[in-house]
C-alpha cells in the first residue's frame, strides 16, 4: 500500500474534475422528481399539484446548494454519489406525498391519533438538514484523516447513542427512538456512520499485530486478546444493546459492518468464516428467545398460510408487502394508481419500497435497486483509490453498511429474508435517516474527493537545470 | 488492502443480484398467482372500482350502479324490484361475494372478459372510462310480475319457458329478498346478511330452481308420455286394464285416489282429467323401473341444468317395485324442481321436442356490440309428436273439464295437470300445490308454466293445487299472450 499504486480507472494525475457531469446529472436527477410530481397529480387528482412548485423549487434549492458546496470544497469528488442521493431522496419525496393523499392511510390515522399528519412536508425539512449536515461535512472536513483523532470519542459517542433510546419509551415493538420536543431521532442511524469511523480508526492501528502477531488454532490464524479484545468487547455491546432494543436489523448491520471492516484490515478470510459461524449462532439464539423475531420468521416462512391467524400482524404485512409487488407487475400500475396502502401502518417507511414495486413495477424497482448499487459501487471505487488505509476502511465501511442496509430492508419487504425493521436509505420517511445517509454521502465525497485529487505538481528541482544537456 | 476490497466488492454485487433477482421473481414469475389471490384486496377494488354492466330484461336494465362514500369500493350494486329479480339476477355483494347471473357473468359485467379484450385495448387508447358489459335476459317483465304477485305472501315457486325456444319467461320464489340490502359493506350490510342467513324461511334459496319437491299428480304426464311411447296403451280413449282397488305390488296395501272418483278401467285421458292415483300407479308398474327411469331421464331427470345458472337435478329413483309404482304417481323419492316440471309442459306442448332452457339472450360489450347470442338447442326428445298431440289433448280435457279449470283463458287453448304432493311422514305435513300447464294459440304454444306453493291450505287432492297453483299459471300465461 503505497501512494503510487494506481489500481484504479480513476488516473492520479490531472484528473478531470467532472464537476459539470454532476451538474448534468443533478439537473437530470431534478427533473424526473419533479416530472413524478406532476405525474402522481395528474394520476390521483386529474391536475398539476399545487405544491409541485414548492417541492420543485425546494428540490432545486436543495440540489443546486448541494452541488455548490461540492464544487467549492470537494472539487474532485465522485461525479455520480451526489446525483444518485439527489435523486433518491426526490423520488422519496414523491412518494412519500403520494401515500399522503392516501384515504386509506388518512382514515388510520384519524382512527389512531384523530389527527393526520402528513409526511411530505417534514421530509422535505429533514431532507434540507441533512443537505445542510452535508455541506456542513464538506466544509468542515478537509481531510477524511482528521477523524482518526476522533477514534476513542467516537467509540463513547456510538455506546451513547445507542444506549439512549432505552430511556425512552418503545414504539411499535422497538426501543430505538429518542424523542425530544416532539421530534424523534433514531440513533442507530448516526450510530452507523460513528461506529465505522470508530472500527476504521482502531483497525488502522492495529492491523498489522491482528494480521501477524496471531497464533494458529484449528488450522485458523486467531489475534492477541490485546489486539483484538477492545474491538471485540464493543462490538458485542452494541449488538447486546441493539438485541435488547429489539432492532435487529440494525444489529445485523452493525454485524455485517464488523466483519467487513475487519476482513478488509487483516486479509484474512478465517474472518469471514468466523463472522458466517457467529451470526448463524446469533440468528438461531434471537430466534428461539424473541417472540417478536419468532412471528417475522413465521411471516417469512409462508405469509399466506398464518395470514389472518397471526395475532401480531407480522404475515399480514408482508403478504399485503409481497402481493403489492405482484400487482405492480412488470410494468406496475403507474404513479398513484396503485394500492400499496393497504399494507397500513409503515406503508411510507419500511415499506416505502412495495409503493415502488407495485407503481412502478419490474421496471421502476431494478431501477431503484440498481441506483443503490451504484452508489455501492462508487463507495467501493472510492475505497479502492483512497491513498491512505483509514480512508479506505471508512469507505468500505461505510458503503458496505449502506449496501446491507439496502440488502436487509428490500429482502425484508421482498420476503427474501425475515423482516427486520430498518429504512430504506434516503427512499423512506424518516427525518433521522434522511439526515444521517446525507452525512454518509458527505464523508464518502470528501474520501473521493481526496482520492481523485490530482497529486501535487513535482517541485521545481534545482538539480534537474544543472544536468540539461545545453546546445549551441 | 485492495485484494479484500474486490471481494467485498463482489459480495455487495452480489447483495443486490439478489435483490433484482428476487423482484424478478416477484413481479414476473408470481405476479398472476399474487394478483388474483384471495387475499389481494385489489381484486375487489378493482371489481367495484368502475359501472358493473346491467343485467337487461325487455330491454330495460333491473339493476344499477350507485357510487359508494367513504369506502375504497367506489360502486355498489343495486336493483330495481330486488325481491322480484333476485331469483334471476342473484346478488352482487362488495363484502359477501356474488350469486348466479352476478356471479357467473362476473367478466362481462365487469368488462374483464377476454372476449371484451379489444374493446378494453381500444378504450385504454381511446382514454374512455372503462365499463363493463350488459346482460340481455330471456326473460318477460309481464310474467315474471305475475308471477311474483300471484305467489303473494306465500312460500313457492314458479317458471315459466317458452316451449319453442326454452327461453325462461318467468323465475320467481318467494318469499325471496332484497340483494340491494347487503350490496355494500357496511355494518348494516353484515346485519341484512346475517338475519337473511338466519331466516327459517330461506329467503335466499332460489325455489324455482334449487328446490325439489315431490311433483305429485304433475308427473302422470310423464307416466302417461311413458305409457304412449313404450306402447302400453296407444288410444287414449280407450279402456284401460286398471283394476279398483289396485293394491299396491308386494304389499298389502291398496293404493287410494282422492276421494271417489270412477277410475276402473278409466280411459287415460279419463284418468289424467280426475287423477286417478291407482291407473297411474299401475301404469309405472306395469313398465317398470327401468322404462319410466328412461322416459323420465328424457324430461330432463336425473342431471343438473344449466341455463346458465345451475339448477338442481330432479330426481326419479332407481326403486323397488311398490316404490316404482308411487313413483309414478309423483311420490316416493320422486322429486322434481319447477323448472324441470315447466319442462315437461313445454315439451309435451312443442310436440314433444325438449328445447334447451336457458336465460342469457345476448351478451353485449359495454358499446352495446353483440357478443354471444343463444341459439335455440333440442335437448331430447321425449316422445313423439303423435304422442305429444294426444297428451295435449288429454291436458287440454284437464283444464276444460277437470281439475284444473282454473286456468282457463278466454279465447286460448290451456292445458293443464293439477297436482298436490304429500309431504311428510304420513302425509303429516302440509302438502304441495302444483300446478303444470301450456298455453296454445294458432302459431304454437308461446308458454309453459310450472307452479308450486308450499304451504297449501286445503287438503283435497287436485282442488288445491287447481285452486292455489292454477290461477297463477293463468295470470302468468296470460300475461306471455298479452305481451306477444
Amino acid at each position: 500500500m503505497s501512494v503510487v499504486t494506481n489500481t484504479t480507472t480513476i488516473g492520479a494525475i490531472d484528473a478531470p474534475s467532472r464537476r459539470n457531469t454532476e451538474l448534468g446529472l443533478m439537473a437530470f436527477a431534478i427533473g424526473i422528481s419533479v416530472f413524478a410530481y406532476a405525474n402522481v397529480g395528474l394520476a390521483i387528482d386529474g391536475e398539476l399539484p399545487s405544491g409541485m412548485l414548492g417541492y420543485g423549487l425546494g428540490l432545486i434549492l436543495l440540489g443546486g446548494v448541494a452541488h455548490l458546496v461540492v464544487r467549492k470544497f470537494a472539487p474532485y469528488a465522485d461525479p455520480l454519489l451526489l446525483p444518485l442521493a439527489t435523486l433518491l431522496n426526490g423520488l422519496g419525496l414523491v412518494l412519500i406525498w403520494r401515500l399522503d393523499q392516501s384515504e386509506r392511510l388518512i382514515a388510520l390515522a384519524k382512527n389512531a391519533y384523530g389527527v393526520f399528519t402528513p409526511s411530505a412536508p417534514r421530509q422535505l425539512l429533514y431532507s434540507a438538514v441533512g443537505v445542510a449536515l452535508f455541506a456542513a461535512v464538506l466544509f468542515a472536513l478537509k481531510d477524511h484523516r482528521i477523524l482518526q483523532r476522533y477514534t476513542y470519542i467516537s467509540m463513547v459517542a456510538a455506546l451513547v447513542l445507542l444506549i439512549l433510546p432505552m430511556f425512552f419509551p418503545g414504539k411499535f415493538g422497538a426501543k430505538i427512538w429518542i424523542t425530544i420536543a416532539g421530534f424523534s431521532i433514531q440513533p442507530g442511524e448516526f450510530a452507523k456512520i460513528i461506529i465505522a469511523i470508530f472500527f476504521a480508526g482502531y483497525l488502522m492501528v492495529k492491523r498489522d499485530a491482528l494480521a501477524l502477531a496471531s497464533r494458529r488454532f484449528m488450522g485458523m490464524y486467531l489475534p492477541r486478546g490485546r489486539d483484538l479484545g477492545p474491538i471485540l468487547v464493543i462490538w458485542a455491546l452494541s449488538i447486546l444493546i441493539l438485541v435488547f432494543e429489539t432492532d435487529l436489523g440494525t444489529s445485523l448491520l452493525f454485524f455485517g459492518l464488523f466483519v467487513i471492516m475487519l476482513y478488509v484490515a487483516t486479509e484474512r478470510t478465517s474472518w469471514i468464516v468466523f463472522g458466517l459461524l457467529m451470526s448463524a449462532a446469533g440468528a438461531v439464539g434471537v430466534a428461539t428467545f424473541e417472540p417478536h423475531v419468532q412471528s417475522r420468521v413465521n411471516a417469512w416462512m409462508d405469509p399466506f398460510a398464518c395470514y389472518s391467524t397471526d395475532p401480531s400482524g407480522a404475515c399480514e404485512q408482508i403478504s399485503n408487502a409481497i402481493m403489492s409487488f405482484g400487482s405492480g407487475g412488470t410494468l406496475g400500475t403507474g404513479w398513484g394508481q396503485g394500492h400499496s396502502d393497504l399494507i397500513g401502518f409503515a406503508a411510507n417507511a419500511d415499506f416505502i419500497l412495495s409503493t415502488v414495486g407495485e407503481e412502478l413495477g419490474l421496471a421502476g424497482m431494478m431501477a431503484v435497486l440498481l441506483i443503490y448499487g451504484l452508489i455501492v459501487e462508487r463507495g467501493v471505487r472510492t475505497a479502492l483509490a483512497a491513498r491512505d488505509p483509514f480512508g479506505k476502511l471508512l469507505a468500505i465501511g461505510l458503503s458496505g453498511a449502506f449496501a446491507i442496509q439496502v440488502f436487509v430492508v428490500a429482502g425484508g419487504v421482498m420476503g427474501l429474508i425475515p423482516l427486520t425493521g430498518m429504512t430504506m436509505p434516503f427512499l423512506a420517511a424518516g427525518g433521522s435517516s434522511v439526515i444521517a445517509n446525507w452525512a454518509l454521502i458527505g464523508i464518502l465525497i470528501r474520501i473521493s474527493d481526496t482520492a481523485r485529487r490530482p497529486a501535487p505538481a513535482p517541485a521545481p528541482s534545482s538539480d534537474a537545470e544543472m544536468t540539461q544537456v545545453v546546445r549551441p | 488492502m485492495n485484494k479484500p476490497l474486490r471481494r467485498i466488492a463482489i459480495f455487495c454485487g452480489v447483495l443486490i443480484l439478489a435483490l433484482l433477482v428476487r423482484t424478478n421473481y416477484l413481479q414476473y414469475v408470481r405476479a398472476d398467482e399474487l394478483n388474483t389471490r384471495d387475499e389481494n384486496r385489489r381484486v375487489r377494488i378493482e371489481r367495484y372500482a368502475h359501472e358493473r354492466g346491467n343485467i337487461i330484461v325487455d330491454g330495460n336494465p333491473v339493476t344499477s350502479s350507485v357510487e359508494t362514500k367513504g369506502s375504497d369500493f367506489k360502486y355498489k350494486r343495486a336493483w330495481k324490484n330486488g325481491p322480484m329479480w333476485a331469483p334471476v339476477t342473484g346478488y352482487s355483494s362488495q363484502a359477501f361475494d356474488a350469486s348466479q347471473l352476478e356471479s357467473l357473468e362476473d367478466g362481462i359485467l365487469t368488462g374483464n372478459d377476454d372476449q371484451l379484450f379489444f374493446d378494453r385495448t381500444l378504450s385504454m387508447f381511446t382514454g374512455e372510462k372503462k365499463q363493463g358489459g350488459n346482460v340481455v335476459t330471456t326473460l318477460n317483465a309481464a310474467a315474471q310480475k305475475a308471477a311474483f304477485q300471484g305467489l303473494g305472501d306465500k312460500k313457492g315457486a314458479v317458471a315459466a319457458l317458452d316451449p319453442q325456444t326454452g327461453a325462461i319467461l318467468a323465475l320467481a320464489s318467494t318469499p325471496s329478498y332484497d340483494p340491494s340490502t347487503f350490496a355494500g359493506n357496511s355494518n348494516s350490510d353484515t346485519k341484512a346478511w346475517q338475519k337473511l342467513l338466519k331466516d327459517k324461511d330461506k329467503p335466499m334459496l332460489n325455489r324455482a330452481l334449487r328446490e325439489t319437491y315431490p311433483p305429485g299428480s304433475t308427473f302422470k304426464v310423464v307416466t302417461a308420455a311413458a305409457a304412449l311411447e313404450n306402447g302400453l296403451y296407444t288410444d287414449i280413449d280407450g279402456k284401460t286394464d286398471s283394476p279398483l282397488p289396485w293394491q299396491l305390488p308386494q304389499s298389502s296395501d291398496n293404493l287410494a285416489n282422492e276421494g271417489n272418483i270412477p277410475c276402473e278401467n278409466a280411459s287415460l285421458k279419463e284418468a289424467l282429467r280426475m287423477s286417478c292415483n291407482t291407473v297411474f300407479g299401475k301404469i309405472s308398474d306395469d313398465l317398470g323401473n327401468q322404462k319410466m327411469i328412461d322416459e323420465a331421464n328424457k324430461f330432463g331427470f336425473n342431471k343438473e341444468i344449466f341455463t346458465p345458472v345451475r339448477a338442481d337435478a330432479s330426481i326419479y329413483p332407481k326403486d323397488n317395485r311398490p316404490q316404482n309404482a308411487m313413483a309414478g304417481i309423483g311420490q316416493a323419492s320422486n322429486r322434481a324442481t319447477p323448472l324441470q316440471m315447466a319442462m315437461v309442459a313445454a315439451a309435451v306442448a312443442n310436440d314433444g321436442k325438449l328445447m334447451q332452457p336457458y336465460m342469457v339472450a345476448e351478451r353485449q360489450a359495454p358499446n352495446l356490440d353483440v357478443i354471444y347470442t343463444h341459439e335455440k338447442e333440442q335437448l331430447s326428445q321425449p316422445l313423439s309428436g303423435e304422442n305429444a298431440q294426444k297428451l295435449q289433448q288429454m291436458m287440454e280435457t284437464v283444464v276444460k273439464s277437470g281439475t284444473g279449470t282454473n286456468a282457463l283463458i278466454d279465447g286460448v287453448t290451456v292445458g293443464g295437470k293439477t297436482g298436490t304432493a304429500q309431504h311428510g311422514l304420513n302425509n303429516s305435513e302440509k302438502p304441495y300445490a302444483w300446478f303444470i300447464s301450456y298455453a296454445k294459440t294458432a302459431s304454437g304454444s308461446p308458454v309453459a308454466v310450472a307452479v308450486v306453493v308450499e304451504d297449501s291450505q286445503a287438503n283435497r287432492d287436485d282442488v288445491s293445487g287447481g285452486g292455489l297453483a292454477a290461477p297463477i299459471a293463468r295470470d302468468v300465461m296470460k300475461a306471455v299472450i298479452d305481451n306477444k
